[in-house]
């Protein structure tokens, strides 16, 4: 071990490094806290008991009481709330899979003259904000009879999902190359039992996030579920009619409602968003 | 026996034609290499042989049977990809045990092959591992040992080294022959790299522009190549050419040296000579050194004959200084003459 360690030089760079440390932790620390705090905050006052939700000082730690919760449950119409978002998700899941999926593969697989141009377009339905579209949609929907039912929200969710269902699956099978298709084909299979034991397999994982994606999605989407229904509310819907004649507790619970279900699917298909934006996954 | 004919075999994709009137027997158990640049057509060729591409006209035959409307899987072939295709989802077992599986083969049987296979390749230790935990070189490793496992007639190869580095694909190359040599299958190998041909093949077909040139033995192709580009595309350096004058019946007029060559009744030939088939002595070809090379067991020197360059492979105990003007000798035997318009041998 030197004991001269007089050397300017290193202990400039071994300054610069400190303070990039410092801010690269205190950026890191404040991004938590953005996203963290709300969260904990929700959960601390939807584990603890209805009384303690509106009393002062409030505390800090869950008394894990599920007294809101049961409440929450046991609300008139959260049932039926509950039932109606997951319909709704799920028509719109299977909806956006089914179309975007063989988009995704004919992006992906063929060459075709307006691909870029149709990759645009998918991007840009993104660029009209809903509540430009939920009041025509209304008016057309009751012409039609689709007004207040599941299946009419599940298309206007489906049309918010598909960008991304389309984006997501493409990125899942640019990345298989179709050497692995005729590697396949040599080695005894004819083109269905490629797909189904070389394809396949490889790509479901990305297919059932992107379904996953599409159902949070639905799950979350608060404004064409106002406007659209109105005895076969969604949850959203039901909680933000009912946000300023139920209390406290109940707004907790449902937010929680909410979001736990979403948070625990967009943790476990984190990958494939990654994907979708063009960060390798591998 | 798996014998590949290939009678008349052209390929067009739109107005591109990417093989003219391909044909070429290549016999059991022959390793035969197709050589070109890219975009000669040799991947093609290739990839109709195995059915992956269907030919504009034509006929394929493996083993005395007309296969080319039949689909890969019935064509008793088995290939190795470029980026070796080794299925990410199955082990390396089930890579090796794939098409063995698809013949429906006892699970004994399967595990008996696979277990042969992996040791022929040096791979048993990785048998349990998924293709993200090989190494490139493993990798190739294990897409060759699904093919052998299959013990097809006849093995397709596309560039299968040209993925590795340097010193690995010398010793897959050498690993290579062995193993095709020892499990006697008729083997189709495509390269662009002309060592890896010469080191490899019973026989070369080099091809150029959706043609083969030549199809020999690697000291044939060498030594007498059938047409200019031949002996332009192979050797490094590469072969020297010379434009001859006539004169006189017989005799050419080279650099101001007149040569016995063919006899043709054109104006001008070309005169073509190996770089180290030279030799410094009066009386030969005066050029103008330009640069020396000292390579240690050799020394290249590269000089200028009217104006064109001109190279020669010389002993390293030459003496040679650049800006000279030297005298060097072509060994008559191994001088050649390549016609002007047809570009072929005389």
């Amino acid at each position: 071990m030197s004991t001269t360690s007089g050397g300017d030089v290193p202990r400039a760079v071994a300054e610069t490094t400190r303070a990039g440390k410092f801010l690269f932790g205190a950026s890191v620390l404040l991004l938590c806290g953005w996203v963290l705090v709300p969260l904990y905050l929700l959960a601390v006052n939807t584990l603890s008991s209805p009384e303690a939700v509106s009393s002062f000082p409030k505390s800090f730690f869950p008394s894990f009481d599920f007294g809101s919760l049961q409440f929450f449950l046991q609300f008139n119409g959260v049932g039926k709330a509950l039932w109606n978002s997951m319909l709704v998700a799920v028509l719109t899941m299977v909806l956006s899979i089914a179309i975007g999926a063989p988009a995704g593969y004919a992006l992906s697989r063929f060459e075709f003259r307006g691909k870029a141009t149709f990759r645009m377009l998918v991007l840009m339905t993104r660029a009209f904000p809903l509540p430009l579209l939920a009041l025509p949609l209304a008016v057309m929907f009751i012409r039609v009879g689709l007004d207040d039912t599941a299946i009419g929200l599940a298309l206007v969710h489906t049309t918010l999902a598909i960008p991304f269902a389309v984006l997501i699956t493409f990125s899942i099978f640019a990345g298989i190359p179709i050497e692995l298709e005729e590697a396949a084909w040599t080695l005894g299979c004819n083109r269905l039992q490629a797909f189904q034991k070389v394809i396949l397999p490889l790509v479901l994982p990305g297919i059932i996030a992107s379904a996953i994606f599409a159902f949070t999605i639905s799950w979350n989407e608060v404004f064409a579920a106002a406007v659209l229904t109105v005895q076969n509310r969604t949850l959203p819907a039901f909680l933000l009619q009912s946000l300023d004649v139920s209390p406290l507790h109940l707004k907790f619970a449902g937010g929680a409602a909410l979001v736990v279900p979403a948070l625990i699917f967009i943790f476990a298909v984190r990958k494939y968003m990654f994907a979708m934006w063009g960060i390798a996954n591998r | 026996m798996a014998e590949i004919v290939i009678k008349n075999v052209k390929k067009s994709f739109g107005e591109f034609t990417a093989l003219h009137s391909i044909d070429l027997t290549i016999s059991d158990q022959e390793f035969m290499v197709l050589l070109g640049a890219s975009g000669c057509g040799k991947t093609t060729l290739l990839r109709i042989i195995a059915g992956l591409e269907t030919a504009t006209q034509g006929e394929i035959w493996i083993g005395g049977r007309r296969v080319d409307h039949l689909p890969p899987r019935d064509r008793g072939i088995a290939m190795v990809f470029q980026n070796y295709a080794v299925f990410p989802h199955l082990t390396v077992f089930e890579n090796i045990g794939f098409g063995l599986r698809m013949q429906k083969l006892s699970n004994d049987e399967v595990t008996r092959r696979v277990e042969r296979t992996a040791e022929l390749m040096h791979i048993e230790a990785l048998l349990k591992r998924y293709s993200g935990q090989l190494s490139g070189g493993q990798r190739q490793r294990v897409a060759v040992a699904r093919a052998l496992a299959m013990e097809p007639d006849v093995i397709l190869m596309d560039e299968p080294l040209s993925n590795l580095d340097a010193l690995l694909r010398l010793e897959m190359r050498a690993e290579l022959k062995g193993v095709l040599a020892a499990s006697k299958t008729t083997t189709v190998y495509v390269t662009h790299d002309q060592v890896e041909a010469m080191s490899l093949a019973d026989r070369i077909s080099v091809m150029h522009k959706g043609r083969i040139m030549q199809a020999a033995s690697p000291v044939e192709v060498y030594r007498n190549p059938a047409a200019r580009f031949v002996g332009s595309f192979i050797g490094n350096p590469p072969m020297n050419f010379i434009t001859a004058k006539a004169a006189g019946p017989g005799k050419w007029s080279v650099a101001g040296q007149t040569m016995d060559g063919p006899s043709s009744d054109a104006a001008e030939v070309e005169f073509a000579i190996r770089p180290e088939d030279l030799s410094v002595g009066p009386g030969g070809i005066a050029m103008d050194v330009r640069v020396i090379e000292p390579l240690g067991a050799h020394t290249l020197v590269t000089a200028n004959v009217e104006g064109s360059i001109f190279r020669a492979v010389l002993d390293s105990d030459t003496t040679i200084k650049t800006g000279e003007t030297i005298s060097l000798l072509p060994k008559p035997d191994r001088i050649r003459w390549f016609d002007r318009d047809t570009t072929l041998a005389l």
